[in-house]
């Protein structure tokens, strides 16, 4: 075995013992162990695909006003609450000379703002702080839903048509359902999963209502900058040109929170159907780098509907006839 | 063949071509993006972090497109 991991290692490792990057035999033997591990788990304990729903599952129902909380409304909470108790951790003594937490959110922010500064010029110092607030909480929000347990436990629903069989196993007194792999035939009663938490950009609803934010705080700023000769761009009587393109912009607005809620919805939501997929397919091991590509994908995602937002802003305020500011 | 049998086959084809033909597009446009990057690159390697952020901005865009196409597929198929 030694003869064998040193005939394999010895290009790797060279003469002075293991080059920085490379695995020790040791590493390479618990590398193995894991994956048949891992390997003899996937068949013991089976993943099942899950029913994939675009709207999100009402969670709970309240009572007065007839409200159904949605999954996708929980985990937009719960980003809520970390993000509130985070702030208020961060910001409880602040610091001149700032120190541990202060100072790795000092520099978080100092690079956003040197970011919107580098794009918008002095303007985008007044932009920051929408356009920080949606980076954040998309980067919290895309990152929380790739966490486990989001998608995954949840209350066990009849399902329509199909479904699977449901296997009950007790566990410190708490009756816990798993669903099994096999599917109910016609005469059995199929169940499904409504997942407690999901990512909360799954929705439509929360691209869609950022886009209109943004999308409405963008108008509002170039009136702000211009006054009402801002619309001038919209409705025009100057030549025959203005006339023809003042209605294209404007469908082009309608454009922009359209891509903008279909972008970012897309994005996450076939990142979150690519898991599941991975998971029933090759369980416990293929999902693996997928979740790495998710966070880079919900960081993407975030960063691009932030500067999209930033660019769309500063180009509302600069008007007709200026050119963009050098960096 | 029965109605429903009819449905699924279009589903699913309806799904496969969506996608795959929705993603040539983007595909070549996000070639065609990274090769002019490495070009300019390779002319001015001061400007790399630039260049990089532009390209990565740019290819967001294009990508974007072939989601489109991923969730009308998935509408498709699963809707």
């Amino acid at each position: 075995m030694d003869e064998l991991m040193s005939d394999v290692m010895e290009p790797v490792m060279g003469e002075e013992g293991c080059l920085p990057g490379c695995m020790t035999g040791k590493g390479c033997l618990i590398y193995v162990v894991v994956v048949a591990v891992v390997a003899v788990l996937a068949t013991k304990l089976p993943v099942v695909l899950p029913e994939i729903s675009i709207p999100a599952e009402p969670i709970l129902t309240l009572p007065v006003v007839g409200f159904a909380v949605t999954n996708t409304l929980l985990a937009t909470w719960l980003t809520m609450l970390l993000l509130i108790v985070g702030s208020i951790l961060v910001t409880r003594n602040l610091n001149m000379v700032p120190g541990g937490l202060q100072n790795l959110v000092e520099w978080g922010l100092g690079v956003l703002l040197g970011l919107a500064e580098s794009v918008a010029g002095e303007r985008g110092r007044k932009f920051f702080p929408l356009v920080a607030t949606i980076f954040i909480f998309l980067l919290v929000s895309n990152w929380m839903g790739i966490l486990p347990g989001f998608a995954s436990v949840g209350l066990i629903h009849e399902a329509h048509g199909g479904g699977h069989q449901v296997q009950q196993v007790s566990a410190l007194g708490v009756n816990i359902n798993l669903l099994q792999a096999e599917e109910a035939g016609e005469h059995g009663t199929g169940y499904t999963v409504f997942s407690f938490l999901r990512s909360a950009a799954t929705d439509l609803n929360t691209p869609l209502a950022l886009a209109l934010v943004s999308v409405f705080m963008t108008q509002v700023v170039g009136v702000q900058a211009q006054g009402l000769r801002y619309f001038s761009k919209f409705i025009s009587f100057k030549d025959v040109l203005g006339l023809i393109v003042g209605p294209l912009e404007a469908v082009s607005e309608l454009g922009k929170i359209i891509s903008f809620t279909f972008r970012l919805f897309g994005n996450i939501f076939a990142g979150e159907v690519l898991l599941a997929v991975l998971a029933f397919i090759i369980p416990y091991l293929v999902s693996v780098p997928f979740m790495g590509l998710e966070l880079f994908v919900g960081l993407m995602q975030a960063f691009v509907f932030a500067m999209l937002t930033l660019v769309f802003m500063s180009m509302a305020t600069m008007g007709h006839g200026s050119e963009g500011e050098e960096h | 063949m029965a109605a429903g049998d009819l449905i699924e086959f279009g589903k699913l084809l309806g799904a496969g071509l969506a996608m795959g033909l929705g993603a040539i597009g983007p595909g070549i446009g996000i070639g065609l993006l990274g090769a002019g990057a490495m070009q300019a690159i390779g002319r001015n390697p001061e400007a790399t972090a630039q260049i990089q952020i532009n390209m990565m901005l740019g290819i967001v865009f294009a990508e974007a497109v072939a989601i489109y196409a991923l969730v009308a597929a998935l509408i498709i198929k699963f809707v």
